[in-house]
């Protein structure tokens, strides 16, 4: 209980996962609250890479880390750029109303 | 320990409520503050473990960067009114008990996985780079992304280069009606197109069309 191991950190990365994930599955109204469980999602990811690298004292994964947060940044530029554009064109970033290819 | 364990225990604890909160925050801007606070916790909990170098950019580039990208898109598309109501959706609200059936099922296969995990026993052979405790956690870094790492390096900088050239593109409006400058106007015109040479008839003048 008191002494912080490795499964700490993964037992937090993995309830960060879950509510990235269910933020995702139930959020029916609001894209941008879905692109942010995503980075939710990506920050539990780099929870995991950095506690193994610091407990299997091994640099590499911390390099990996590097560069996730270097695509995550990408990815919210990105996601948020066709929001501000699908918003312009549409007049609505509804999830509900998004339904133009009716898949 | 206990100190190092009662410190943990109070930034999970902050970054788990502040994530469930970016999911069932009513206001959107509410989701972005939470979101922020909930990267600072973690940036937190890695500088307490000891990768000081990830929890500032963590710091910079989310806190700093996302998370204010994130505050001026919902400022900019003024969804701030438009309520986040995933639990009182009437009409189709028959996704969240399978939603959540399924996130609980991923929660605690993860679990699962976690609790019951050993290393590989030639771990210790494998390892690639070695923490170097004499030096700080960003010279090593520095020492490894620069030599081992450098085509990825150069590679994630050319995908942070494609992301902003195709935000650019991708938002980039060419208003009608906006008079502006045409360089290639201006230069391709030659002298025939500018001036006309009139012969000026007396007591006559000029008739100018413009």
């Amino acid at each position: 209980m008191f002494s912080i191991g490795l499964g700490h950190y993964l037992t937090l990365a993995a309830i960060i996962f879950t509510i990235g994930i269910v933020g995702i599955f139930l959020n029916r109204k609001n894209i941008i609250v879905i692109l942010m469980s995503v980075e939710l999602i990506l920050l539990a990811v780099n929870i995991n890479l950095v506690s193994f690298s610091i407990f299997i004292n091994d640099l590499s994964g911390q390099v990996f880390t590097l560069f996730i947060l270097t695509v995550a940044a990408a990815e919210a530029a990105i996601g948020l750029a066709i929001i501000v554009v699908y918003y312009r064109n549409s007049g609505t970033i509804r999830v509900e109303e998004i339904d133009r290819l009716k898949g | 320990m206990i100190a190092h364990a009662i410190v943990f225990y109070i930034f999970s604890l902050i970054a788990i409520v502040s994530a469930i909160m970016v999911t069932v925050s009513k206001n959107t801007v509410n989701s972005v503050f939470f979101l922020i606070l909930d990267f600072i916790s973690i940036s937190c909990l890695f500088i307490m473990i000891g990768a000081e170098f990830l929890g500032m950019i963590m710091l910079i580039v989310y806190v700093g960067a996302v998370a204010v990208l994130f505050l001026f898109v919902v400022m900019m598309l003024n969804v701030a009114q438009q309520k986040n109501e995933w639990f009182n959706s009437s009409g189709r609200s028959s996704h969240i008990p399978v939603g959540l059936l399924v996130s609980i099922i991923i929660f605690f296969e993860l679990i699962i996985v976690i609790g019951g995990w050993k290393y590989k026993p030639d771990l210790l052979d494998s390892i690639a780079i070695e923490i170097n405790t004499d030096l700080t956690n960003t010279q090593s870094l520095g020492s490894v992304i620069y030599t081992d790492y450098i085509h990825l390096f150069q590679l994630s900088g050319m995908v942070l280069l494609v992301a902003m050239i195709g935000a650019i593109v991708l938002t980039f409006r060419q208003r009608s009606g906006v008079k502006r400058q045409s360089y290639f106007k201006q230069i391709s015109r030659d002298r025939k197109d500018g001036i006309e040479l009139v012969d000026v008839e007396n007591n006559k003048g000029v008739k100018i069309d413009v």
